[in-house]
């Protein structure tokens, strides 16, 4: 059970001269195994919310529970994947893999079968011995996966996981993450800068306003994983509705000031 | 294989560059204290298993010996200091105030306090690696992504698996690195000693042939230490690609 539940949550960080708050009164629900995205302009405290959840960062205020159970520290089956994918590129693939197990004390064979699996079913296996630096970007999104099925993670957290991949291999893995949601139906959230993906991977999608973050609006998306949905006119027209709430949100602004097209 | 024998191959021309750098300029100079390669790389030759290999025996381990305790004491606490901003706060100036000091002006305490044998050789070298060490450890604990420490860290792992299996392997190019470019003092800050006390290493057999006024015999020393030099840097070379085998991959 890996429901999750934030409640009135508030972060700050100490900045130079002045704590700047990056969360304040966030409170967010999310049900065991739903995919939920989360969008937002830049600095409104999306990745905090997430370092939150994975129990990496002390709150002021509020709290975290995932299962019912209040976070502190990271939670056995909470998995993170972070832009960079957060491997170790001194370790090979199938050690980058295991790294979850290592360090929760699984014994060596069982390591052994349970990555061999993961890699098997992100088609990695073929590059165990490899180091990540030898992969392509697809792929080593593939090994941050790999690593967070090994861990038969329950919460999956990915904060911009797809961003720094070209726009086919993004389709090509928005695709891989829906599959394998659809398979093990673990609670995911994903904190995105595109309409697009935040469209195709959360049933529900959460708009946060900057500074302090908190939730702006939230927006539902029931056609999520369907055959097709990106074809759909339903599709395009989530897409449309969360531009205006960005816009609202003053995501846009930039282009705004420049005189520029809203 | 190949790669072997293009590294030779460079070795081989770089010397044939340098003897021949050096016959010019001792035909040029025309003096006694600077004979050519051939009579020095005679006497190296007739003086390598008698006199040379012992005495260079005895400096190679002392420049280790020294560089292994100082890289085994600076690596872990540089790295600590690098990594804990409380614990920077208070050595960093220590260090800053401490890492111009030149330490070769202590052989002198050390020579009273340890006496003339490896001791005060060691020591004195050891401190000058441990310096470089430290510095460099920090620099590079301080340089470790915090994406990497935060996903290992959202794996679970403690203080100590963070540093296992994060903060130890990151640093280890840079920690290499250092090791290399201290070679080069070490030997230097080697030879001094080795003149001021004692009656063994490639410095005491140096400065002894210069005082027999035996130029090609120190000559021949002078090539014997230049190759301990080589030998070690090359060691480090080797032993970087076997431990730090993920920085030679790229795409």
């Amino acid at each position: 059970m890996a429901a999750v539940s934030v409640r009135d949550l508030a972060v700050t960080y100490a900045g130079v001269g002045r704590d700047v708050p990056a969360l304040s009164g966030m409170s967010l629900e999310v049900g065991d195994g739903e995919p939920i995205a989360i969008i937002g302009p830049s600095g409104c405290g999306k990745s905090t919310l997430l370092l939150a959840l994975a129990g990496l960062l002390p709150a002021d205020a509020g709290e975290v529970l995932v299962g019912g159970e209040a976070i502190a520290r990271p939670r056995r089956r909470t998995a993170l994947i972070l832009q960079d994918f957060g491997l170790l590129p001194w370790k090979s693939v199938a050690h980058n893999a295991a790294l979850g197990l290592e360090v929760r004390g699984v014994d060596a064979s069982t390591r052994r079968t349970v990555v061999a699996e993961a890699l098997e079913r992100l088609g990695l296996a073929e590059f165990a011995e490899a180091y990540p630096g030898e992969l392509s970007g697809g792929m080593r999104q593939r090994l941050a996966l790999a690593r967070a099925l090994a861990l038969d993670a329950d919460l999956l957290l990915m904060d911009e996981p797809l961003s720094a991949l070209d726009a086919l291999t993004r389709e090509d893995l928005q695709n891989l993450l829906l599959g394998i949601w659809q398979q093990r139906r673990h609670t995911s959230v994903l904190v995105t800068h595109s309409i697009e993906e935040a469209v195709f991977l959360g049933r529900r999608v959460v708009v946060m306003s900057p500074r302090p973050g908190r939730v702006a609006s939230i927006v539902d998306n029931p056609g999520m994983g369907e055959e097709g949905y990106r074809e759909t006119a339903a599709f395009l027209e989530r897409c449309v509705e969360l531009r205006r709430l960005l816009a609202a949100e003053g995501a846009f602004r930039d282009a705004t000031l420049a005189g520029g097209v809203r | 294989m190949n790669a072997w024998l293009r590294r030779i191959g460079g070795y081989a021309i770089a010397s044939a560059v340098l003897l021949a750098g050096w016959q010019l300029l001792s035909m040029a100079i025309g003096s006694q204290a600077l004979p050519g390669p051939i009579p020095a790389l005679s006497d190296f030759g007739r003086l390598f298993f008698s006199d040379l290999l012992p005495h260079a025996g005895i400096s190679a381990w002392r420049v280790v010996a020294s560089m292994t305790i100082g890289a085994a004491i600076a690596t872990p606490l540089g790295l600590s200091i690098g990594r804990s901003p409380r614990v920077d706060a208070i050595a960093a100036p220590l260090v800053f105030l401490t890492y111009p000091v030149p330490k070769v002006v202590f052989l002198p305490v050390l020579l009273v306090l340890l006496g003339i044998g490896n001791l005060p050789k060691i020591a004195l070298i050891t401190l000058i690696v441990f310096f470089q060490i430290l510095v460099t450890a920090r620099d590079a604990a301080r340089g470790i992504p915090a994406s990497a420490v935060l996903s290992v860290r959202s794996l679970g792992a403690t203080r100590w698996q963070v540093f296992r299996h994060v903060v130890v392997p990151a640093a280890l190019p840079d920690i290499f690195t250092a090791l290399r470019i201290s070679t080069g003092t070490a030997i230097a800050v080697l030879f001094f000693s080795e003149t001021v006390a004692g009656s063994e290493g490639l410095g005491y057999y140096i400065i002894d042939a210069w005082s027999r006024i035996a130029y090609s015999e120190m000559f021949a020393g002078i090539i014997s230490m230049a190759m301990l030099g080589v030998v070690l840097y090359e060691l480090l070379e080797v032993a970087e690609a076997r431990v730090c085998r993920w920085t030679r991959v790229e795409r």
